[in-house]
């Protein structure tokens, strides 16, 4: 149940006028365009799964490139092929969370950069009298959706490559770990059978 | 198996109508028949359908903030200093400004609530909101392990469920109008292959596109991204789904049914979903896929591929501009940051044009109807005034460009639909009318004959 009357929020279904996911509310600093230095291990954010947990555990969105991090469960008697697997899934992870990061951070400096120029060209502030943020119309921001869109184009195109063959590896791996698991529970029973 | 960029709901045929929400990329599946990514609604039903789904619209939009909604009466307590001490744990070079006072005063009473239970010592020691903060992060970390009791629930938004019945329901129209005496059993299993022929697509779907649907605030919720299911189930729940759904068409109804839905599963699998993200052809290939299902209504019930499935896939076909376009001019934001290619982003002037020319094509569909036997005249007469209204409000989003005329057009797509297929159904040239003219016909024949002989 959400305290906000319904009809009030309708707008934002169809209208993603909030912050854009990753886009934390940024000030304007144009030199930080920095990727968080622990993009890579999810370690770095302080959860540890309790030690009878014999699964993986997945955190809430990262702040940058919301996608979840996962901490991976290595079992003491993990075969060559699961290691294979988990080592496929944190290597596509760490891809991921690389590209987003980056890629979000990116989109909201730029967004900052081309507001400000824009305010700047009309002749106004980024804050106005209020102190309120100012900020530009969709039909305005338009222009700049379209630049960014076709400028990341061609980064997009090998970015799905990457992800389609991480995917479908990943699954495939899957696949088998899951195959050899169910045959060597079978093969137990059989012989809990016999016995 | 509409692209359900949105979401979409279902429902039983006989003046029921459903429609359905939305994704571009949000989202599609089978339902991209319906609509591309987003939700799609497709039937209009009563008015609480109508609340219900426009919840769940706004619900699904908001889930940011109703999962941490609090009373903005909370006080608002040094929330930046609190953010600034989790910021440079975390290490990141990033200044964060406050968040919305709404998150704040959430974690803020959340931390003082902690610190009630928490006795374990404080990793830091400066302040005790940190670690407050802290065992609030670690509640969000699920452990990765299926529940049983889950999986219905995980399964049904996997195959967007909801999208599926929307989808079913346009199969239901198309056998409904074709003009043949109605069989129960073929209704029946086109129906159920249909549906979950559209679960398998959507399945597939959704198991492509994890990482974006991450990014979107429509589908930020569903079940791969979440991790509530491996994408190893998730492939052969498709499987499974798709593979009885596809030969219950083909042996139960009749080859052309089957290799209908075949066909629209690739298109929507392996066409439409790796081509939003390369051109704006997609859009085009998603009304195909959102056209399709009446069209297998009809092949069901007829065994051929008549005129009559054309015109109907024809109108579900242009429907599908107007009512894509309208809701796509909203999220141009997210679809730029994802690396969706939408006209709305990058040819803003052909997604109107293109809406509005629709519009007018679907003026001309209903007219074109009567002609080829399948309603009566009254019916592009009855459709009219529903007709143009769309179009006028097509006209009004060509010219105006703005959300607004966007969102009018939108949720007058939602609406005008379910009306037209159940006028359709309505005016529908019944069977007896029809072989009456041809008896009429064969007698006059008759008639002639004889005068001719001596």
């Amino acid at each position: 149940f959400t305290p906000f009357s319904r009809a009030g929020r309708r707008d934002d279904a169809l209208v993603a006028t909030r912050p854009a996911l990753g886009c934390s509310p940024p000030a304007f600093r144009p030199a930080e365009l920095k990727p968080p230095q622990n993009s890579e291990a999810p370690a770095g954010l302080g959860f540890r799964p309790p030690a009878h947990s014999h699964s993986d555990w997945i955190g809430p969105p990262d702040k940058h490139s919301n996608l979840r991090p996962i901490i991976f469960y290595v079992p003491p008697e993990e075969s060559a092929l699961e290691r294979r697997l988990r080592e496929a899934r944190q290597e596509a992870q760490a891809s991921n969370q690389r590209f987003w990061a980056r890629h979000n951070l990116a989109f909201c400096q730029e967004k900052e950069e081309f507001i400000y120029s824009r305010l700047k060209a009309k002749g106004l502030e980024m804050r106005d009298e209020s102190g309120q943020k100012a900020t530009l119309n969709a039909e305005e921001m338009a222009d700049f959706y379209k630049d960014f869109l076709t400028k990341n184009f061609k980064k997009h195109l090998q970015y799905n490559r990457d992800w389609y063959k991480h995917n479908f590896r990943i699954t495939f791996l899957m696949g088998q770990v899951a195959l050899v698991r169910a045959l060597r529970w079978l093969r137990r029973r059989k012989k809990n059978v016999e016995q | 198996m509409s692209a359900a960029r949105r979401c979409c709901p279902p429902r039983a045929l006989a003046g029921f109508f459903v429609w359905r929400l939305r994704n571009t990329g949000i989202p599609q599946i089978p339902c991209r028949f319906v609509h591309l990514h987003h939700v799609a609604n497709e039937r209009l039903i009563t008015f609480q359908y109508f609340n219900f789904l426009k919840r769940m619209y706004v619900t699904q939009g908001n889930k940011d903030l109703s999962q941490r909604a609090k009373p903005k009466s909370d006080s608002i307590v040094s929330p930046f200093h609190e953010l600034q001490l989790l910021d440079q744990e975390k290490k990141v070079v990033h200044k964060i400004s406050p968040v919305s006072p709404v998150h704040q005063s959430w974690s803020e009473t959340s931390s003082r609530n902690e610190l009630t239970e928490v006795k374990s010592a404080a990793e830091t020691e400066d302040s005790v909101i940190p670690v407050g903060s802290e065992s609030k992060e670690d509640r969000r970390w699920k452990e990765m392990k299926l529940r049983l009791d889950d999986l219905p629930g995980i399964l049904a938004r996997l195959s967007k469920i909801k999208l599926t019945a929307l989808v079913v329901s346009t199969t239901s129209a198309g056998f409904a109008m074709a003009p043949v005496p109605f069989e129960f059993t073929c209704f029946l299993l086109a129906s159920l292959g249909t549906g979950l022929a559209s679960c398998a697509a959507n399945s597939i779907n959704q198991f492509f596109e994890v990482p974006f649907d991450s990014n979107m605030n429509r589908t930020k919720n569903r079940p791969l991204v979440r991790g509530q299911i491996s994408p190893l189930l998730a492939v052969c729940f498709a499987a499974s789904c798709g593979i009885p759904g596809i030969a219950l068409l083909t042996l139960g109804v009749n080859s052309l049914t089957g290799a209908l839905g075949a066909f629209n599963i690739f298109l929507y699998t392996c066409c439409y979903t790796p081509l939003k993200r390369m051109s704006i052809a997609n859009t085009w290939v998603g009304a195909v896929v959102g056209a399709i299902p009446p069209i297998m209504g009809w092949t069901a019930a007829t065994g051929s591929l008549d005129a009559g499935a054309l015109l109907l896939g024809g109108i579900l076909y242009s429907w599908q501009f107007p009512h894509f376009n309208a809701l796509s001019w909203g999220l141009r934001e997210d679809y730029s940051r994802g690396g969706y290619c939408m006209m709305s982003v990058t040819h803003p002037g052909l997604c109107r044009r293109v809406a509005l020319h629709h519009c007018f094509a679907l003026i001309g569909l209903s007219t074109v109807a009567p002609v080829l036997d399948i309603t009566t005249w009254t019916f592009p007469i009855i459709s009219l005034p529903i007709n143009l209204y769309i179009s006028y409000l097509g006209f009004r989003f060509y010219r105006d460009a703005d959300r607004s005329s966007s969102r009018k057009l939108f949720f007058c797509s939602l609406w005008h639909l379910p009306m037209l297929l159940l006028v359709m159904f309505t005016c529908k040239k019944s069977v007896l009318e029809k072989e009456d003219k041809g008896d009429l016909r064969g007698g006059s024949h008759e008639m002639a004959m004889e005068i001719r002989l001596p």
